[in-house]
């Protein structure tokens, strides 16, 4: 089986720079909005401004008599979508319940709700006229304070998810233990793009859309499930997406609200979401409480851990994500208790944000094992040397790869962890208390399906496609590195295509899982396609005639007999013996389902803060992470993967909080001034390590994924670090200055 | 459309005629404000008079008075060498403030007249006194976090934004102004106003009022002088607290102190009695201690920013020790 996956890691050539990095510096990249589409008009969307109840009267005479304008769509006269009154699921997903239907009916779910669509044939006009909309509503008392409403915890689906390892309240008897509660605000994605889609019916019952998102496949198929249209009718382009940190992993009210625009007019409707709509339009990572106990022997060996998560979701959906899971595994510990609870809330539904789940749980996890090394008078890095798990024992196997050991060495030597003071509030500089942390992440590592297709031409030019999107981490680089690589065909003549629903079917670009499903697919075609020249060459090429498939060796462009090494011909000769322009090959890779390995990547955060004594101002000083990701197939854009989660990471400890006015369920932040994320003079210089061993059982490549773990962890880092820095610790993010005087 | 004329005239009377021939004809500067404002349906003018042609701009020095045209772009007067070396706390006022781009648009008269960013005023949907009179205070009993401490009444409870006029008070300037009743002359102190029963009025600027010119007197606080910036990230983010200081030591005795405060109050707070105890005493962190406290007289929080009554004097003596040490 191993032998299936040869992958050359010797000759990798050195980081490729982005193969898109000029057009997007350029501006010649095109993102959804900005494709020219002839004739398009503009959508602007209204939303409610109660947070529960119902419309009961909605006017939008003054709007449609605005200038420019050619439709305002409500529920009253907004066309059918099929698949709403299916009562199904049309956008699916691991979130159950009804998405929202947009225009469906006058009921009112969260502040901010789109009830109406005006359309004019400019943006300007548009605004405007969505400005002269007015409704009237029998407002009913909404809640939406997680707090105010803990007693409606309810287990997701109404089935227990509690787990049980050992004993569930064995940390309480330990001799050493602590109890903490944990709160991780809400946060919103916020990519630089607004999400944004232009929406064209071709004709009744054809359409095209340039959309972002990070699945062309998965938005086709929420448009034909709306729409009830076959596939070839639905067309999907993302060619570029500026970002989506998971906001755009499924279709949204605002997309179909667009074609029901376009359906409605009979024009193209290209549809912005403004950055207040961003936040209650597509999804944002939900409050969550945390209660973690966790007990150990005087020498710092666990014995029990007990992690409980209570998170909100809406009304109409349950939004569920793996807060608890990572307690399960991440250290060697007998005794373990976990249970995952949500609140239904009179808010839009949460969504998979960066590090979905662990991101948060980690937080918790990652706290509690510093409070506890604290406690125990032990190095917080020893603490979870010595309860390293070496095999998973949560499902009882080992893991397919994990040097997470090597991370904490590499990491710990490059910040100098054993050369501070490890008494709390005993470091300082300049007049600023300093303090280090650390931290580990984990994510699931794992393998989809994918397809691809290789177009090789006469001229040389080989081209790969796929329906993958690229929402920024550089997947057309990267796999351009593996088509070259495993194919033997310099980058330079290789395109990678992707960005479009009618090529083969790639996946949904989220949890980390790209360059393995991706990369897996664009080897296997990269396979056949030798395979197949192989074959060509038999039958045209002189000197092959009688040679036997296995006796083909592939070098560096040419096909070689490897009974007589003499005879050799390159890819592009094999084309012509056989008077052919191109030739072409499709390739399915199919997911990995193997029972008998744990697979996760792991990550390591060590952070240096600065806190002013006077001011409680903190300044994340140094950062060094470590990956422990498999084989890194780029170390550029891999190391652009960690510098931005480290900057989310930066984010999530210091400043993001999306605030609710829980008088009228209304954002109070919605934009770029009040909602903080890091600015350049927050984020220092940025250490980005990686272990670099491969994965031998995952996919071709060794890969594992990058993605998630470098946020994942990152915010206790630097909880951890103030804790060390002051002597106080900060359970409760942001850590404001206000948390620190 | 809300649509509006534009006309640009080339006079400052021409550019006050216009002004009081329209109730809702407004002043537009740099425009990094007033857009804002135009595009979220906060203030709608009909007319807008462009004063970009005016002759306001510029920076000079004579008579030991600086004098600094309505005009002159923030950046502009950040950087300029007579500024940063005989007035440093005003060069450091506004580099703390906004963005290098929004510095390189935005205008010393549209400084002092930006308007609250609080929430509520911002939001068209909730309650605002200052934006719409009589309906109330959304921040009063909401999220006021970022609101005043000083000064503030029943009808709102909003903070100035602004970082220059911190500085600008601090060193007693005065704004010049050109109306339809011809020049005055305005002390910075009474420039800005409380909200008392009137929030909507941010200022006692009159009707067709031009700022025309700042000015301030030499002083003898160029060496000892910090304008410390409190807020939620290094940069691009209004103050939660800030504190203008600046100290003309001689021996080691403090001869004469500025000080005041942003972010604390509907206009930038000066503290004319903590610099008073700190006149003939040592510049030591007692003495800072001292003036801290006496500053914090009167002050009131609310649900959220109540940590700024610790904040704020902490933040005084931060800064008193940074302009000892400059
Ligand atoms: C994202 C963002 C962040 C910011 N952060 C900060 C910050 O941290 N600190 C800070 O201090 N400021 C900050 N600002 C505010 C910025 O300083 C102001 O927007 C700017 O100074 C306004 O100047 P302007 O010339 O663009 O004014 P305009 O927008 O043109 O005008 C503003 C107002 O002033 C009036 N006006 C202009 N000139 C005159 C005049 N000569 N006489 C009479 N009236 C006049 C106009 O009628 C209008 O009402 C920020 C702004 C933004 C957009």
């Amino acid at each position: 089986m191993e032998n299936e996956f040869f992958f050359n890691y010797d000759t990798m050539p050195d980081p490729m720079d982005r193969v898109d990095g000029k057009m997007k510096v350029t501006g010649a990249a095109k993102y959804a909005s900005e494709h020219p589409v002839e004739d398009v008009h503009y959508g602007v969307l209204v939303g409610s401004t109660i947070a529960r109840g119902v419309i009961k009267n909605i006017d939008t005479k003054a709007a449609e008599r605005a200038p420019g304008v050619i439709g305002v769509l409500t529920y009253l006269n907004s066309p059918k979508v099929p698949g709403y009154d299916a009562g199904g699921n049309p956008v699916k997903g691991r979130t159950t319940g009804q998405p929202l239907r947009v225009f469906y009916d006058e009921v009112i779910y969260f502040n901010g709700q789109p009830i109406a669509l005006v359309v004019a044939d400019t943006f300007e006009r548009a605004v405007h006229a969505a400005s002269l909309v007015r409704t009237q509503y029998d407002a009913e008392k909404h809640s939406t304070d997680i707090n105010a409403n803990l007693d409606k915890a309810v287990y997701p689906r109404g089935r227990s998810n509690d787990y049980t390892r050992g004993n569930a309240d064995a940390y309480k008897t330990a001799p050493v233990k602590i109890e903490a509660e944990y709160i991780v605000p809400v946060e919103v994605h916020l990519p630089m793009e607004l999400h944004s889609i232009i929406a064209k019916w071709d004709a009744e019952d054809k359409v095209t859309v340039y959309d972002k998102t990070q699945g062309v496949k998965s938005t086709q198929r929420s448009i034909m499930q709306a729409f009830k249209l076959p596939e070839q009718n639905v067309q999907v382009y993302a060619p570029f997406v500026g970002g989506g940190f998971g906001s755009a992993l499924r279709t949204w009210p605002h997309e179909i609200a667009a074609l029901l625009g376009a359906k409605k007019t009979g024009k193209p409707v290209k549809l912005v979401l403004g950055r207040d709509q961003m936040f209650t339009m597509v999804g944002y990572r939900p409050y969550t409480i945390q209660k973690f106990g966790i007990g150990a022997t005087a020498d710092g060996k666990i014995i029990g851990m007990s992690h409980e998560a209570i998170s909100q979701t809406s009304t109409y959906e349950e939004f569920t994500e793996g807060t608890v899971n990572m307690t399960r595994f991440l250290y060697d510990v007998p005794n373990v208790f976990t249970r995952y609870k949500i609140i239904p809330l009179d808010v839009s539904t949460p969504t998979w944000m960066r590090g979905p789940g662990e991101a948060t749980g980690s937080f918790a996890l990652e706290s509690a094992i510093d409070e506890l090394a604290y406690a125990l008078n032990m190095d917080p890095l020893e603490l979870r040397l010595k309860n390293y798990a070496e095999t998973d024992p949560e499902k009882n196997r080992p893991f397919s790869s994990k040097f997470l050991k090597d991370a904490y060495q590499l990491g710990a030597d490059k910040i100098g962890w054993y050369k501070r003071n490890r008494q709390p509030r005993s470091m300082q500089e300049n007049g600023w208390l300093a303090g280090y942390g650390m931290s580990t992440g984990t994510f699931s590592a794992s393998r989809g399906n994918a397809s691809a297709s290789a177009r090789l031409s006469a001229d040389g030019k080989l081209v790969i496609q796929s329906a993958v999107a690229d929402s920024g981490p550089g997947t057309a680089t990267v796999m351009t590195q593996i088509a070259s690589e495993t194919v033997g065909w310099p980058a330079n003549k290789i395109t990678f295509e992707l960005g479009d629903s009618s090529l083969p079917p790639g996946p949904t670009q989220g949890g980390s899982t790209t360059t393995s499903t991706e990369g897996s697919a664009v080897h296997a075609v990269s396979v056949a396609l030798q395979k197949k020249l192989g074959e060509l060459a038999i039958k045209a090429s002189p000197g092959f005639s009688n040679a036997k498939t296995e006796d083909l060796v592939f070098d560096n462009g040419k096909v070689i007999l490897s009974t007589n090494k003499t005879t050799t011909v390159s890819f592009t000769d094999i084309l012509k013996h056989n008077s052919l322009n191109q030739v072409e090959v499709t390739s399915d890779s199919k997911s990995l389902n193997d029972q008998k390995y744990s697979m996760y990547s792991f990550s390591v955060h060590f952070v240096k803060v600065l806190v002013n004594p006077l001011t409680g101002v903190v300044k994340v000083n140094r950062a060094v992470s470590v990956a422990d990701a498999g084989r890194i197939v780029n170390e550029k854009t891999a190391a652009s993967q960690i510098i931005g989660g480290v900057t989310g990471g930066i984010g999530m400890a210091l400043m993001e909080e999306g605030i609710l006015d829980n008088r009228y369920g209304r954002w109070i932040n919605n934009n770029f001034a009040d909602y903080h994320v890091p600015v350049s003079a927050d984020v220092p210089d940025i250490d980005s390590l990686f272990v670099n061993k491969p994965d031998p059982i995952i996919n071709p490549m060794g890969a594992k994924g990058m993605g998630e773990i470098a946020l994942i962890g990152f915010a206790a880092a630097v909880t951890n670090a103030v804790y060390h820095a002051t002597g106080k610790r900060i359970r409760s993010l942001p850590v404001t200055l206000d948390k620190l005087i | 459309m809300i649509t509006f004329d534009y006309i640009k005239p080339s006079a400052n009377k021409a550019a006050i005629d216009a002004i009081m021939k329209n109730q809702n004809a407004m002043f537009i500067a740099g425009g990094t404000n007033l857009v804002d404002l135009m595009k979220r349906g906060i203030t709608t003018p009909e007319k807008l008079v462009d004063i970009n042609n005016l002759p306001l701009k510029g920076v000079n020095k004579s008579n030991n008075i600086l004098s600094i045209g309505a005009l002159t772009l923030n950046s502009e007067v950040a950087e300029h060498e007579t500024v940063v070396k005989q007035f440093p706390l005003l060069s450091m006022a506004l580099k703390a403030g906004a963005s290098p781009q929004i510095r390189n648009m935005a205008t010393v008269g549209g400084n002092m007249m930006q308007r609250t960013r609080c929430p509520y005023f911002y939001d068209t949907s909730m309650p605002c006194n200052k934006r719409a009179p009589g309906t109330g205070c959304g921040a009063l009993h909401g999220y006021n976090r970022m609101h005043a401490i000083f000064g503030m009444s029943e009808q709102c409870i909003a903070v100035h934004p602004s970082d220059m006029c911190v500085a600008l008070v601090a060193l007693d300037a005065v704004v010049t102004v050109s109306g339809p009743k011809g020049e005055r002359k305005i002390p910075f102190a009474s420039f800005h106003r409380l909200p008392g029963d009137h929030p909507e009025k941010d200022n006692t600027l009159e009707k067709g009022e031009l700022i025309t010119s700042v000015e301030i007197k030499e002083n003898n606080f160029s060496k000892h002088a910090y304008y410390l910036k409190v807020r939620d990230r290094a940069s691009y983010a209004f103050a939660l607290v800030s504190v203008a200081a600046a100290l003309d030591i001689q021996n080691n005795i403090i001869h004469d102190a500025r000080l005041a405060m942003g972010g604390v109050a509907h206009k930038p707070w000066r503290l004319k009695a903590a610099e008073n105890i700190l006149k003939g005493k040592p510049a030591t962190e007692a003495s800072f201690r001292l003036a801290a406290q006496m500053a914090m007289q009167g002050a009131k929080a609310f649900e959220y920013n109540a940590f700024k009554l610790k904040l704020a004097p902490n933040s005084i003596i931060e800064a008193l020790t940074l302009a000892s040490k400059a």
